[in-house]
């Protein structure tokens, strides 16, 4: 047996010419995509170079050890305009982290009421749902903003006609001020007692989950932990004589002493954050339970489980795998959308960031360092929220 | 011929628990006790706000009327937007030519209205686009036939809105489109580019491209050579939008079976016609909702370029509410900004809907 082609085969040519190998075609498309990226990369790097050296602009993040020179409105750290940039940035970036929190966790709240309130079977609450999602879903979240800025600079009087719906809450245009009870003792001990109750419930689920297995028998897990969670705090609460003072606002002079505030701007960048993102929100849980099967509340309820365990059991699990993409794409908006503060006064980091390249002129230093911090923001929540979709996964077999 | 001849029978009517306007009620809002009282709950609610905001809006207001006649009243003042509306729509346009923003925005109206029905999809739609888009720019811009020059800075309100979302939901479709498709590709190189542009501009906010394209861009240039601020907005929408769109059309390209690109393979269709004739056509179509969702956004989001000092219609709004003549009646304003979007928006949503069930093959 000869290794030989046959003649006429062997005439041809053994490889087709280079430009119709698809191979060879990809290696060249994608060279000359490289190469566009790096000239283009490297036309905008001499430019900036340029300018930056004409405009005697320094590079780099030596400024961030500067004093900062400016006064920021809030913030959770102590700050002063004594302190450096860096502490300024960090000061934004925490007022970001608070108002993000705070309006994702009240965003899931109310969005979910709302989503479950759509699918109610009582008409007039189901069409003001309808009605709420696709009104505040069509209007600019930036529009709504300004909206309730304008509420509490205009609308509201002054603290000293402050209108007071009920003891210890005010609404002026300085924000909204209500009381708290006077710092106690026994508080951080109510609070390390409600965590520890929180960590103890999951070994307990873990040992009910474990003896239901063997045994059969089931535990309520969910009542116990509910009643520690509640009882605990309130048993220490009465241990320490039951103090019962408030730290109830005053008015004294033009302004209150004593509560709590809450910045006009906070507030407003809240409630627009919340109502805008809630409304999208409310769709997404709508979509999710509508998901679950009639047929498997049905198969639930043939199998004799209680509602509550068919809600635990059955609906939810399949119906959060529907909901925590898009829910968790929500959650990054209202994130991003919270960078609006800018518009409204609201020290985030946007703000700060933007005053600091104002006085400094650091625009590139700035733009990159608000991308960043966004970037990793966005990262680990979406890295979190991976985790936990993926723990929902698994009640899938 | 047995018909039943009964002149005596009796044609009850049906009971009225079960039809009628009484048993809906019944049924819709009594029908268990927790509704009963939650139905009782949310009309009393109703009936704390919706009368006073009624009394507030359209029996103690003023529609038409100086600044002046609304201090003396308690109710609402509408009279800031008819007073004041040739600065809100127009903004910054010379005096005398406000005919030629108007004359663009109908003519874009008009295109756009015309092109609703798939019947009108076209050659001729094809050439009236682009003849269209070049007439209304020449109005905007002038500088022949008489129409002195306006430059861009001076475009403002709505027509700078309605510019700024047109271009941004426009160019950022095809560019998403081919991001798309780059991060799906088998050559990792478009891929890596790809999938880094997409990740890196949904995990920024719009602010921050802004922010590039009015402060920190000017630097990327040589020296002397500037671009426009308009332009640069519009090109950070439209980069900004595409990796959204680039998001959701990959779902779509995803849900196409294997078999597809398979049976366009062994037809010996290439890459572009695979794509053109076969995956595209059903890829598009099935994320129709998705995509209009962010061209929504697109839409509602042109309203942020407030913040790098452009003047869309939001900002012109502000701008009158900083008259001290107008100054305290931010909530009329705003409701009749929020009405505007609310309009356009839902008009958007609901035609994508007939869209997507004219476009719908399947059974």
């Amino acid at each position: 047996m000869s290794n030989k082609l046959p003649p006429d085969i062997a005439q041809m040519p053994s490889k087709p010419p280079f430009w119709r190998d698809a191979e060879k075609r990809a290696i060249a498309f994608q060279v000359v995509a490289l190469l566009v990226v790096a000239f283009v990369s490297y036309y905008l790097y001499s430019n900036t170079q340029a300018n930056l050296e004409r405009q005697s602009i320094a590079t780099g993040f030596g400024f961030l050890d500067k004093e900062a020179s400016f006064e920021i409105g809030e913030s959770l750290i102590e700050y002063s305009a004594a302190d450096t940039y860096l502490r300024a940035l960090l000061v934004g970036a925490l007022n970001t982290v608070k108002v993000s929190f705070i309006g994702i966790t009240l965003m899931i709240i109310l969005g979910t009421l709302i989503g479950v309130a759509r699918l109610s079977s009582n008409w007039l609450i189901s069409k003001l749902a309808a009605s709420y999602i696709e009104v505040m879903q069509n209007i600019p979240v930036l529009l709504q903003l300004f909206f309730w800025y304008a509420i509490f600079y205009e609308s509201f009087p002054p603290p000293r006609q402050a209108l007071n719906p009920f003891d210890g809450l005010f609404l002026c245009n300085r924000g909204v001020i209500f009381g708290v009870p006077e710092t106690h003792a026994a508080h951080a001990v109510m609070g390390w007692a409600f965590l520890a109750v929180l960590i103890g419930s999951v070994f307990l689920s873990r040992w009910a989950h474990k003896r239901q297995d063997l045994t059969g028998k089931a535990f309520p897990t969910l009542r116990i932990t509910a009643l520690a969670a509640i009882g605990v705090p309130l048993l220490i609460w009465l241990a320490y004589g039951a103090p019962t003072a408030m730290d109830v606002p005053a008015l004294s002079g033009f302004n209150f002493r004593g509560g709590v505030t809450v910045s006009p701007e906070f507030s407003a960048l809240l409630l627009g954050l919340v109502i805008y993102t809630s409304a999208f929100v409310a769709e997404i849980v709508r979509a999710g339970i509508q998901s679950v099967g009639k047929g498997q509340i049905e198969a639930a309820m043939a199998i004799g489980l209680k509602p509550g365990q068919r809600l635990h059991l059955v609906v939810l699990p399949q119906a959060l795998r529907v909901i925590i993409p898009p829910l968790t794409s929500q959650m990054l908006n209202l994130l991003k959308n919270s960078s609006l503060a800018i518009a409204i006064g609201y020290a985030d980091f946007v703000a700060v960031t933007n005053t600091m390249i104002n006085q400094t002129g650091q625009a590139i230093e700035g733009v990159a360092l608000i991308m960043l911090v966004f970037l990793f923001f966005s990262l680990s929540t979406s890295l979190f929220m991976n985790w936990y979709n993926k723990k929902m996964k698994l009640v899938e077999r | 011929m047995n018909q039943p001849n009964n002149p005596t029978r009796e044609y009850l009517a049906a009971p009225i628990s079960k039809v009628g306007p009484l048993a809906w009620v019944k049924k819709n809002l009594f029908n268990t006790w927790y509704n009963s009282l939650l139905t009782i709950l949310t009309l009393g609610a109703l009936a704390y706000i919706v009368p006073p905001f009624f009394k507030w809006a359209f029996i103690e207001s003023l529609w038409n009327s100086s600044s002046d006649a609304c201090r003396d009243i308690e109710g609402a003042c509408w009279s800031i937007v008819p007073q004041n509306i040739k600065f809100i729509i127009l903004g910054f346009f010379p005096e005398g030519q406000e005919w030629r923003p108007i004359l663009a925005m109908i003519l874009l109206l008009a295109l756009v209205i015309y092109s609703k029905e798939r019947s009108r999809w076209t050659k001729l739609l094809a050439w009236m686009w682009p003849i269209g888009l070049i007439i209304m720019g020449t109005l905007m811009y002038g500088g022949v036939f008489g129409m002195p020059v306006v430059e861009t800075d001076q475009w403002s309100g709505l027509p700078l809105t309605m510019m700024l979302s047109f271009f941004g939901m426009v160019m950022a479709y095809p560019l998403g489109v081919l991001l798309a498709l780059g991060r799906q590709s088998k050559m990792p190189a478009i891929k890596t580019l790809s999938v880094v542009y997409i990740e890196m501009i949904r995990g920024v906010p719009l602010i921050s491209l802004l922010f590039m394209s009015s402060i920190m861009f000017p630097l990327f240039l040589p020296d002397g050579m500037t671009i426009n601020k308009v332009l640069r907005a519009q090109v950070a929408i439209i980069m900004f939008t595409a990796a959204y769109i680039a998001e959701v059309v990959r779902g779509g390209l995803q849900a196409m079976q294997r078999g597809q690109y398979e049976a366009a393979d062994s037809l010996g269709l290439n890459y572009p016609q695979t794509m053109r004739l076969i995956i595209l056509p059903q890829a598009l179509k099935i994320v129709i909702p998705p995509t209009v969702g962010i061209l929504l956004s697109a839409f509602k989001d042109t309203s942020l370029v407030v913040i790098i000092a452009l003047y869309d219609v939001l900002k012109t709004t502000k701008v009158t509410l900083q008259n001290p003549h107008w100054t305290g009646y931010s909530t009329e304003a705003y409701l009749f900004l929020a009405l505007l979007y609310f309009i356009c928006c839902y008009a958007m949503s609901s035609y994508s809907r007939r869209l997507e069930k004219e476009l719908h093959t399947g059974h």
